[in-house]
This record gives structure tokens, sequence and C-alpha cells, in this order.
């Protein structure tokens, strides 16, 4: 399994701070993970995922869609950062 | 770097209290340099096309665990950059209302040059490199009317600036 989280923007459009993902074997990274995200839950995941500004995180590290992923892994997805 | 102190929290902090305890029994510093960053009342949204508007609150977001490991890499390149003694970075989180206190950069030197310069750097490198978000509520104080801010070119511009200027001591 993999834990997705979701954060503020995204959290919200999505009304799901986080969830838990069994990885098929297939799955390996981050852009196949979206893929299967979009393919479980539909159009508001599509409109998320596939917007050019959204930033991903593999185990608490900026990553980028081609990372690989494995189960286990801990995944985020979050808009460009405003703190301050 | 001789010491390091992350915190992200709700509760507010006393900048004095701060500062003392950077300065206690410190004979070698020579310089404290901090920031506060505030909660403005007049928002700008950066796209000319939206008016300013007056904010009631922000909404602070982080990603446990990642925050915390992207505020020390930030206080580890400062001091890769400048002979820094202490450095502390505070910042809240949760519903902060207008004029109260976001994020506290204190940093500690020989010299005046590097304790400006790194409390400058982690300022800017926290903007675009931290995982924090900001929500705005306007005037009305509702629950949930806000828009999440969007992402700055200028801090964008500001970060860029510093890693073209990247020398190592």
């Amino acid at each position: 399994m993999v834990t997705v989280h979701y954060f503020a923007s995204i959290r919200e459009k999505l009304g799901l701070s986080s969830e838990q993902v069994e990885l098929p074997t297939q799955v390996d990274t981050v852009d196949a993970l979206a893929a299967l995200l979009i393919e479980q839950h539909g159009s508001a995941w599509e409109s998320v995922l596939k917007k050019s500004s959204v930033l991903v995180a593999v185990n608490q590290s900026v990553a980028s869609f081609t990372s690989s992923v494995t189960n286990e892994d801990e995944i985020a997805f979050f808009p460009p950062v405003t703190g301050g | 770097m001789r010491s390091l102190k992350i915190s992200i929290q709700q509760q507010d902090f006393s900048i004095d209290d701060e500062c003392a305890a950077m300065r206690a029994g410190h004979k070698d510093i020579g310089a404290l340099a901090t920031f506060t960053g505030l909660v403005r009342e007049l928002d700008d949204m950066g796209t000319a096309s939206s008016a300013r508007q007056s904010v009631s609150s922000l909404y602070l977001e982080h990603y446990p665990g990642m925050t915390e490991k992207n505020l020390q890499e930030i206080a580890e390149e400062a001091d890769q950059r400048w002979p820094l003694l202490d450095v502390v970075i505070i910042h809240r989180i949760g519903e902060l209302k207008v004029s109260e206190q976001i994020v506290f950069v204190g940093v500690s030197s020989m010299h005046r040059e590097a304790a400006f310069a790194a409390c400058a750097f982690i300022m800017d490198y926290l903007k675009t490199k931290a995982a924090f978000w900001k929500k705005s509520n306007s005037g009305e104080g509702k629950e949930n009317d806000g828009h999440w801010v969007e992402a700055k070119k200028s801090d964008t511009k500001a970060t860029e600036k510093w890693a073209e200027t990247k020398q190592k001591r």
C-alpha cells in the first residue's frame, strides 16, 4: 500500500486529505499512480493531477512525475507553496 | 552553525524571548538579525485583474514531517554560505488574524553581513521551498469564504537570485 496525501487547495477540491492505495505491479512511477487514481476516482482527480502546477513529493522529498514509487512509499500531491 | 531551532506551532511567540534566548550565555555573538512576518490586512493577489481585498484572517497549513525537513535543509544551506552561530525558525499554523505574527527567523553571527544575508536568504527560501500553504479569508469573517493564496513570481525570482550568487565560503 502507498499512502497518498493531498494538501491545501487540492485537499479541498478532492474532499480528501489522504488515502491508501494498493499498487499493481505495473504501477511503478508517480505518473502511473496518478493515472490509477484518476481511473479509480474520476474527473475531480483528473482536473487536479493533470494541472501543470501540481507538485509531488515521494517520502517527503520533492519528486517528479517520472520518479519511481513502490508499495510502502508516502506520496503527496500539493500546489506551489505559499508560506511565510 | 552552533545550534538550530525549528518550531512549527499554533501558539504565538515572543520576539523578545526568542532574542533573549539566542543571546543568553553567548559572548561571541556580534550580530543578531531577525525577521518577523505578520498577517497584513490588504491582500495582493499578484494578478492585475483581481482587486485588492481586505483580509480578516489567514489559515496556514503544512505537511508534518516534510516541512520540518525543508526548513532544516534551508538552514543548512545558509550555514554553508555564511559563518553562522545560532539559527531559529518559527512558523505558525492554523487560523491567524490580521496583525498576528506568522513567522520568525533569527540568525546570530559574529558580524552583521552574515546575519543580515542569512536571515533574508532563509526567508526567501522558506517562501518558495517549505511546505506551507496559506488561505486568505476576506473581511466578512465567514467560514470557508476564503481563497488559497497563489504563489508569487516575485518570490521565485528572489530565490533564483540567491542561486545565481551562490559562493562557498
